[in-house]
C-alpha cells in the first residue's frame, strides 16, 4: 500500500499535461498577418535602429544556430542536438510563408520574452528565451528592425525530431513552471553601469549560462549554478566555470586575459577552443571594447568557488603520468615547452590552463584528438595551429599524455583514463 | 653608477639570457599551418606507405581552396577534415591553397593490389576512352592529357593513392562527397560498376608520373558534362 500511495502523482501530472494541451489548443489558432503598430512600424524602419540591432543580433550570435552550414543567414534549418531529438532552428527572415515576415512586434517579443510562438504556443527552451527574456524592449524592437532588414529568404522549417514525449508541447507547461520566469534585467545599483552592462549581456542576449552551467536530467539549468561551468550536452565539451577567484574555472585570470580571448580567441592563459572559438569567431569578436570591459568587469566579480572535494579513488595515475612524460617530451614540448609555459600570442601555456583542468578532462583530450586552429579572428587572422593526434597516438597514449599535463607544474586535476579517450574518440564534431 | 641601477639592470641582463635560450617560432606559413602537414606532409606529399591522405602539391590552387570550403560547407564529409577548416577564413584558406599549390615534391609510388590483366585494360580503357555506351567521359577530357590537373579547378589524379581514389569515387555515390551543381563527378561515379572503380583507381594509382607534372593552363578542356565547379566564378574558388 506504501507504494501505490504515491500513484497519485503521475496520475495528477497526465491529467495537468492533458488539460494544459486542450486548454493551448482552444486558445491558439493560426493568426492571420497582423498590421503592425504605426508608431513601431516607423522606428523599425530607422537606420539607426536597424544599425543597433545588427550589432545586437551579432552579440546574441543568432545566426550561428539560425543558419545552415552551407545556408543563407538566418534562413534557418540547422538541427540542435538535444539530449530529447532534435530541434529545428527557424527560418527568421522577413518572408511572409516561412519566415517572419508576416510577424509585428508584439509576436516577437512574445517569442524572446516569454518564449511564446506566434501561435501562442509554447516554445522548447533550446530557443534560449531563458536568457533572452532579460532583453530589454528597445533592445528586443532594434534586433527585429534588423531581421526584418534581412534579405528574404523562402525556405520552409524542417519537422520537430524530438521523441515521444517530449514532442507533446503541452509538455512544456510543466517545465516552464520549474525553470522559466519572464523578466527584463533589472539593474544593481550598488554596482557601476559598467558592471551592469557586462551582466546583461552575460545572462541576457549572449546567453552564456545556457553552456556555462550544468543542466539536470529535464534539460533545465540549475538555478544556484550561474556560469558555474558543465558540460554541453550532446556536443561533448566542457564549458568552463566563469570565475576569476579561488577555485574558479578562471582563476588567475586578468581583465585583459577575459577581454583578449573574447576578441581574439586566446589570452595569457588559455585559447577558446570548441564550440567557444566558433562564439569568438562570430559573436564576441565584433564586440565594442567597452561592451568587453563590461564583461571582464561583471565575470570579475563572480564569486568564489567551494573547492573541489578531493575524489577517493584506488586508481593510481604514477604510470600514466611517467608515460604520458615520455609523450609529451616527443610531441608536445616543441611548442607548448618543457614546462608547459607556452609561447606567448603562439602556443597557449598548459600551466594552468583553464581548458587542460576542466572537471572531467573532455577538453583537453578531444584538443589532443583534434588539433586544429585557433579562432581566425581580426585580431589573430593567421592563427597557428596543432596537429591532430587521433591518427597517431593510441587511446593509451592519449590518456596518459592528458594526465600528464593535468597533474604536472601547478595543475592538479583528475587522471583521463584509457576508456574515457575511446569513448571521446567517437564523439561527432558537429 | 649609482647604486639603485643595479638590480634593474641585473633583471634586463637576465631576461636578455633567458631569451637568448629560447629558440623563437618561425613566422611562416609553413610553421602555422602544422594541423595540416601532420597528415599530408610539410610539402603537401601525402602521407607515405599506402596511407590515406592525398597529396595536395602542385594540385590547382582553385582547387585546393575549394575543397576546404566544401568540408566547410558539409559537402564533402570527413569528420576531422571537417573540423580543422570550419573556422578559416576564405582569405586563409586561399593563402594556405597557394602554399601547397605551388609545392614541388617528387612522386612516391603507392602500393596497388594485384589485379588481372583485364581489369588493369578496363581501367586504361576508362581514363584515357571512357564507356560511351554508359554516358561514362574519360578523365583525360577534364583531368588532363597527362592526368596533371588544369587550372584552376580541377585536380591532377597521378600520384594518388590507390585507397584514396576509390573511395573518393564511392563517396561521390554515397553523397559524403559532392561538388557545386551540377555535381559532374557525381554524375560519372554513379555510371560506373563497382567493379569499374577498382578497375580506374589501380590503373591510375599504377602509372609513372609524368616529367612535368604542372596542371594543363585554363581554358585547354571542353567539358563533356556540364559541370558545377567549371563554371566561372566570381570568388576565384
Amino acid at each position: 500500500m506504501t507504494r501505490l500511495r504515491w500513484l497519485w502523482i503521475p496520475i495528477v501530472l497526465l491529467v495537468i499535461v492533458l488539460a494544459g494541451g486542450w486548454w493551448l489548443s482552444q486558445r491558439h489558432r493560426q493568426q492571420p498577418a497582423a498590421a503592425e503598430d504605426p508608431a513601431i512600424a516607423s522606428m523599425l524602419k530607422d537606420p539607426g535602429m536597424i544599425a543597433r540591432g545588427r550589432y545586437l543580433a551579432t552579440a546574441g550570435d543568432c545566426a550561428s544556430c539560425h543558419t545552415t552550414r552551407d545556408g543563407h543567414a538566418y534562413a534557418g534549418g540547422r538541427m540542435l542536438p538535444t539530449p530529447f531529438g532534435n530541434i529545428p532552428a527557424p527560418n527568421i527572415t522577413p518572408d511572409g510563408e516561412t519566415g517572419i515576415g508576416n510577424w509585428t512586434f508584439n509576436d516577437f517579443w512574445g517569442a524572446l520574452h516569454d518564449g511564446i510562438g506566434r501561435q501562442g504556443e509554447p516554445l522548447y527552451p533550446a530557443f534560449s528565451y531563458t536568457s533572452f527574456t532579460k532583453v530589454t524592449r528597445d533592445d528586443a524592437m532594434a534586433i527585429f528592425a534588423y531581421l526584418r532588414s534581412l534579405p528574404s529568404v523562402r525556405q520552409p522549417n524542417p519537422a520537430l525530431g524530438l521523441r515521444f514525449p517530449y514532442n507533446v508541447r503541452s509538455t512544456l507547461t510543466a517545465w516552464r513552471a520549474m525553470y522559466f520566469k519572464a523578466g527584463v534585467y533589472q539593474p544593481n545599483a550598488a554596482q557601476s553601469a559598467s558592471w551592469n552592462r557586462g551582466a546583461y549581456l552575460v545572462q541576457g542576449l549572449g546567453h552564456c549560462n545556457e553552456c556555462h552551467a550544468m543542466r539536470d536530467q529535464w534539460g533545465g539549468s540549475e538555478s544556484h549554478g550561474a556560469l558555474s561551468g558543465g558540460l554541453i550536452p550532446e556536443q561533448g565539451w566542457y564549458a568552463s566555470d566563469l570565475s576569476t577567484q579561488a577555485n574558479g574555472g578562471l582563476r588567475g585570470w586578468s581583465r585583459r586575459d577575459i577581454i583578449d580571448v573574447l576578441k581574439t580567441g586566446q589570452s595569457s592563459k588559455s585559447a577558446a577552443v570548441g564550440p567557444m572559438a566558433d562564439v569568438v569567431a562570430s559573436s564576441t569578436q565584433y564586440l565594442r571594447d567597452e561592451d568587453l570591459q563590461a564583461i571582464a568587469d561583471y565575470l570579475l566579480s563572480l564569486p568564489a568557488r567551494a573547492a573541489p572535494t578531493p575524489v577517493h579513488t584506488s586508481f593510481d595515475s604514477q604510470t600514466l603520468v611517467d608515460r604520458g612524460n615520455a609523450v609529451y617530451v616527443k610531441r608536445c614540448a616543441d611548442c607548448h615547452g618543457k614546462d608547459g609555459e607556452g609561447v606567448p600570442g603562439v602556443y597557449p601555456a598548459l600551466d594552468g590552463n583553464a581548458t587542460v583542468v576542466d572537471p572531467i578532462g573532455i577538453n583537453a583530450t578531444r584538443v589532443v584528438l583534434l588539433g586544429g586552429f585557433s579562432a581566425v579572428t581580426q585580431g589573430n587572422p593567421r592563427p597557428y595551429s596543432m596537429p591532430p593526434y587521433a591518427q597517431q597516438l593510441s587511446d593509451a597514449d592519449v590518456a596518459s599524455v592528458v594526465t600528464y599535463i593535468r597533474q604536472t607544474w601547478s595543475n592538479h586535476a583528475t587522471a583521463v583514463q584509457e576508456r574515457d579517450v575511446a569513448t571521446y574518440r567517437h564523439t561527432p564534431i558537429d | 653608477m649609482s647604486m639603485r641601477w643595479i638590480i634593474p639592470l641585473a633583471l634586463l641582463f637576465c631576461s636578455v639570457l633567458a631569451r637568448a635560450d629560447q629558440t623563437p617560432v618561425p613566422d611562416t606559413l609553413q610553421q602555422r599551418i602544422a594541423a595540416c602537414t601532420t597528415c599530408h606532409g610539410v610539402h603537401g606529399e601525402g602521407s607515405s606507405g599506402s596511407g590515406f591522405f592525398p597529396r595536395l602539391a602542385g594540385k590547382p590552387a582553385g582547387y585546393l581552396a575549394l575543397q576546404m570550403q566544401n568540408f566547410q560547407r558539409g559537402l564533402r564529409k570527413y569528420a576531422p577534415m571537417e573540423y580543422t577548416v570550419r573556422l578559416l577564413t576564405p582569405d586563409y584558406m586561399h593563402e594556405i591553397a597557394a602554399y601547397f599549390a605551388a609545392q614541388q615534391v617528387p612522386y612516391e609510388r603507392k602500393p596497388v593490389p594485384a589485379l588481372a590483366p583485364s581489369m588493369l585494360r578496363r581501367g586504361q580503357q576508362l581514363v584515357t576512352a571512357g564507356d560511351p555506351g554508359r554516358q561514362i567521359p574519360p578523365c583525360q577530357a577534364c583531368h588532363g592529357k597527362q592526368l596533371t590537373g588544369t587550372e584552376p579547378a580541377v585536380p591532377g589524379l597521378v600520384g594518388l593513392p590507390y585507397d584514396y581514389i576509390s573511395s573518393q569515387l564511392g563517396s561521390w555515390r554515397t553523397g559524403t562527397r559532392a561538388s557545386a551543381a551540377p555535381d559532374c563527378m557525381a554524375q560519372i561515379a554513379n555510371r560506373l560498376a563497382p567493379a569499374d572503380i577498382t578497375a580506374v583507381s589501380a590503373w591510375l594509382a599504377s602509372q609513372e608520373t609524368p616529367a612535368d607534372t604542372h596542371p594543363q593552363p585554363a581554358g585547354s578542356i571542353t567539358p563533356p558534362l556540364r559541370c558545377g565547379v567549371l563554371q566561372p566564378r566570381g570568388d576565384g574558388a
